[in-house]
């Protein structure tokens, strides 16, 4: 199953985890000393990360399923854990999404004050983003997923809106009560896997390798798996903490946070979840089916009724995510490929606008629509680029946002029709909220203080030029992203439903 | 009555050599120091930090000796790995604390020695193989700790945590001291391992067998008083707070390593034979003990009684590791002991480390929740690493508290013990919020007064070695693994 490629010379994956940790520990180093280097040093470290991504994604043979560039060395040898590093087709363009949303982020957004704090914990917790999507090894694995929480806990606490301490606590918490049960799984997959490898091991493609799971000692290790992942993604009626952790969060964070960090959840549902429990997997369909459709519509009910326009994108995400997740599990081809395809492209398109509202409210110092008005008139190139990035969220075909969307429901369709029909409305949905926003905020005449709305700035205008142009060729030529993901997709696919039907090997 | 011989004990005395220097420690104090004028700042707790250095170094060097257990006087003492373990532990904790000790103005003669007598009576606690040499241990240590408790004389609440202590624990020594005279009326013995022996080897009358339950329900209760497990546990909060914070390291970090590692020697090593009696009795207060802890620590307003509450929370998720390492006939039972060491090890220079960055935000006293705002600020080093320490007994990766939580549940889950697993994991997520509450306060709060505030020398050190040494088990956890691996009782 593995097809290792010969290694190139520098361990690249290593180097994709270690090399913002080390930035981080120069931007702490250097903040008394020399304040005004923090801001190069992180935006160096965070660009050759870029760069080391951007050669994995070039070096990565396309049409291959297997885990490549992989990384293994002996960590904690009593209990079983390596450093095991390896990406597919799965976790190849968000580990790109991650290595690219962090120097635009660092350079792109200020953080107004404790610039060295601020950039260090950005930098820790893309350490900690990359290592997630990059391991092999449940416990390093774990260890990734559980540190994440730390330096996004401290960037919101510290950098963010008024009810910045609640939010950052009811974020550590809900997500920290789903790990526990993760953890407990983890432990027991382990050992209940060890009678088949013959000795105990983390390694998710030992352990998949081996055989099923007996039916019920699966499925309880999939619910134990899956309430950690559905916190994180967040699946309904888990998502509580999502608008108040993306709303009170700084731009910067907010963006990181829906670009990547909801997608741990619905790549650990697909690499973990359902690539270890196949039979479980197929079993849940039914009850995960309904959530992420009550979660589409409700998360888009939802944002049409909100008068925060940070809040309306934040519930607009759990749409978004419903969608994924559909996609997910619906455990076809094209479905799970879309689903991979929309992980990323929802990164990009509502970090976008998780920064344009973000320069909304440091121009007029408020989010909500009611006070805005008329500022297409006053900034038109402004408006312009908000259209776009809204387009390509809304799934109009030419953008991104269409690729992905489109995929999840034609493949979807044949496994989950009803579901499907009820999720197509989400689509109309996203279209009237989010339209009725820009109406409300952009359209009409500038009153009062929106009439000295300025203008998008060069260096605002090039941070989203970025996505822009990101989101047009991933919509207009999704093609060379698709031949990379499908192999793998495909592979694990065939392996689950195979898994599935044969039954269980041994209860 | 064993009708063998007394025949004078030989003692190994390299072998006791930790406790002689403890005793040695003692007596240039009191003797040398309370004869000559009023020593040097720090000399006191410097020489109680010596004593207890070379106590733990000295009980090190006999570890290649401990592979298997040595007998000493008798049979009443036993060195084995574990013991080993429980030594440094106390040791290193009586360093740490005596080092904090100087600089939250307790350092004086008495608070020194007291230390040190608490250190010796722990010591004879984890190296007894006979429930008397235990209970005379017990007693040294908790008189020590009932005056520790009580030794700052400006705060009433001082005296009052002392009184408190004092009448609950004679109650507990009390409920300890009859478990010992139950189980002697029925096994004929006080010796551990004979105790163990006769109940297995003979077929207990009916009479017999309800004297054995009576005490080791009463032993349980002793041990469960001195280690604050639930519902035994409503002392803790009013000693910690009202005791000087460097006696209240001390009864968090060698009161609760010496009560878990007794109970655990008692109850393996004495008691296995009954284990399905006792093990449902310890998984209830232990499911009981992580939650309650957990939760009530969330609500309190003081950082020290915050502490004391999620010490009983550690508590319980200790007892985690004793009912799996109870399940004998699982194949993995083994995995029980070693995951107690490293969790004690580990929580001993958590606990220390966090009350001495409280004590430098709140001085010795009371340590309301709003002495720790801003610290982040005023004491950037102290707060980073209480910080680090907060989040290591929260349970986060690449810190030696996930390592400890993680060896405890890795041992519940391979002995098929999910349940437990899972409740042990849930109160450790209530008792998270209370982590983050105290760093919220250190962060995310404006002081009252915004001015840095040096830092002492000792205090920075221990709290920055606290940290270091989390961090560095943390990611590198093989060493410390490989050496607890084979530990068992």
């Amino acid at each position: 199953m593995i097809a290792a490629t010969a290694a190139p010379s520098a361990p690249l994956l290593t180097l994709l985890v270690l090399v913002p940790a080390a930035g981080a520990v120069l931007v702490a180093s250097l903040a008394r000393a020399r304040a005004e280097w923090v801001k190069l040093a992180a935006i160096a470290s965070s660009t050759t990360t870029l760069g080391f991504a951007i050669w994995m994604v070039v070096e990565f043979p396309t049409g291959s399923s297997g885990f490549q560039f992989v990384s293994r060395h002996e960590w904690i040898a009593q209990w079983g854990i390596s450093w095991h590093l390896g990406v597919d087709g799965i976790s190849l363009f968000l580990v790109l999404l991650t290595a690219a949303l962090f120097p635009l982020v660092i350079a792109g957004v200020d953080a107004h004050h404790d610039e060295a704090r601020y950039l260090a914990w950005m930098l820790l917790l893309e350490a900690g983003v990359m290592g997630s999507f990059l391991s092999l090894d449940l416990f390093l694995f774990f260890v990734f997923f559980e540190i994440v929480l730390v330096p996004m806990y401290f960037l919101i606490g510290g950098w963010g809106y008024d009810q910045r301490v609640y939010a950052a606590v009811k974020f550590f918490l809900y997500t920290m009560a789903g790990s526990a049960l993760l953890l407990v799984g983890i432990v027991a997959t382990a050992f209940i896997a060890r009678e088949r490898t013959g000795e105990l091991t983390f390694d998710v493609v030992r352990i998949a390798g081996s055989g099923g799971f007996g039916t019920t000692e699966g499925r309880w290790l999939f619910v134990a798996f899956m309430v950690a992942f559905a916190v994180k993604v967040p699946l309904f009626p888990l998502h509580t903490w999502l608008p108040d952790a993306h709303t009170q969060a700084p731009t910067g964070g907010s963006v990181i946070l829906a670009g990547v960090l909801l997608k741990l959840g619905t790549y650990g549902m697909l690499r973990f979840a359902i690539a270890l429990f196949p039979e479980a997997a197929m079993w849940a369909r039914p009850v995960v089916f309904t959530l992420a459709v009550v979660g589409i519509i409700y998360g888009a009910i939802a944002a049409t009724m909100q008068t925060d326009l940070k809040r309306l994108v934040a519930y607009s995400s759990v749409a978004h995510l419903g969608f994924i997740v559909l996609g997910t599990f619906a455990l076809t081809t094209g479905a799970t490929t879309g689903s991979v395809m929309q992980m990323v492209n929802h990164g990009v398109s509502t970090g976008a606008l998780f920064l344009l509202v973000g320069m909304i409210s440091e121009r007029r110092h408020t989010r909500a629509i009611a006070d805005l008005g008329g500022i297409q008139s006053v900034a038109p190139v402004f408006a312009g680029f908000f259209m776009v990035v809204m387009l390509s969220s809304i799934g109009v075909p030419g953008l991104n946002g269409f690729v992905g969307e489109y995929l999840v429901l034609i493949g979807s369709f044949g496994e989950a029709r009803w579901w499907v029909v009820a999720a197509t409305t989400g689509v109309v949905l996203a279209a009237l909220y989010l339209l009725w926003a820009y109406q409300r905020a952009f359209h009409g005449p500038a009153e009062g203080p929106n009439a000295s709305f300025p203008e998008i700035t060069v260096r605002e205008g090039a941070l989203l030029s970025v996505f822009v142009a990101a989101a047009l060729v991933a919509g207009i030529y999704p093609k060379p992203m698709i031949d990379r993901v499908e192999p793998s997709v495909a592979a694990l696919v065939e392996r689950v439903r195979d898994a599935a039907q044969d039954g269980e090997v041994a209860p | 009555m064993n009708p063998a011989t007394f025949v004078g004990p030989s003692i190994d005395w390299f072998l006791v050599a930790p406790l002689l220097a403890l005793v040695a420690g003692i007596v240039v104090l009191l003797a040398v120091g309370s004869l000559t004028p009023r020593w040097p700042k720090g000399w006191y707790a410097g020489v109680a930090a010596l004593a207890a250095g070379t106590a733990g170094t000295l009980a090190a060097t006999a570890w290649e000796r401990a592979v298997q257990p040595v007998g000493l006087a008798a049979g009443s003492l036993v060195i084995d790995r574990f013991a080993i373990v429980a030594v440094v532990a106390i040791a290193l904790s009586t360093v740490l604390v005596a080092a904090m000790s100087d600089a939250a103005g307790t350092g004086n003669l008495e608070f020194s020695a007291l230390l040190l007598a608490a250190a010796v009576g722990g010591t004879v606690m984890v190296v007894a193989n006979d429930l008397v040499v235990l209970f005379v241990g017990l007693e040294t240590m908790s008189l020590a700790f009932y005056v520790l408790a009580a030794s700052d004389r400006d705060r009433p609440t001082s005296g009052e945590a002392g009184l408190k202590y004092f009448i609950l624990g004679g109650f507990a020594s009390a409920f300890f001291l009859f478990g010992v005279a139950f189980v002697y009326g029925s096994t004929g013995s006080t010796n551990l391992g004979t105790i163990a022996e006769r109940l297995s080897s003979e077929v207990p009358v009916a009479s017999t067998g309800a004297l054995v339950l009576a005490g080791t329900a009463l032993l349980f209760v002793g041990f469960a008083f001195k280690v604050s497990l639930v519902p035994f546990h409503v002392w803790t909060p009013d000693v910690y707070q009202g005791a000087p914070t460097p006696a209240t390291a001390m009864f968090a970090s060698v009161g609760k390593v010496v009560g878990v590692a007794a109970l655990l020697r008692t109850f393996l090593s004495a008691l296995p034979v009954r284990s399905d009696d006792w093990r449902p009795v310890v998984w209830v207060l232990a499911a009981a003990t992580v939650v309650v802890g957990a939760v009530l620590a969330v609500v309190q307003r003081d950082a020290k009684r915050m502490l004391a509450y999620s010490s009983v929370s550690h508590a319980g998720f200790i007892l985690v590791g004793l009912v799996a390492a109870s399940r004998t006939n699982e194949p993995d039972a083994a995995l029980g002991v070693p995951a107690v060491a490293a969790y004690l090890a580990v929580y001993s220079v958590l606990v220390v480390g966090t009350l001495a960055a409280v004590a430098h935000a709140a001085g010795a006293g009371d340590a309301p929740l709003s002495s720790l705002d801003g610290l982040g600020r005023t004491s950037p080093v102290v707060a980073w690493s209480a910080t680090v320490l907060l989040l290591a007994q929260a349970g986060v990766p690449l810190t030696a508290g996930f390592v400890a939580k993680f060896g405890v549940i890795r041992a519940a889950v391979a002995t098929g013990d999910h349940a437990l697993a899972v409740v042990a994991m849930l109160g450790a997520v209530v008792a998270a919020y209370l982590y983050l509450r105290l760093m919220v306060g250190m962060w995310l709060k404006e002081p009252a007064q915004p001015d840095p505030r040096p830092v002492p020398v000792s205090t920075g050190t221990v709290v920055v070695a606290c940290a270091a040494a989390t961090l560095v088990v943390g990611v590198v956890p093989g060493p410390l693994l490989d050496a607890l691996a084979g530990l068992g009782l």
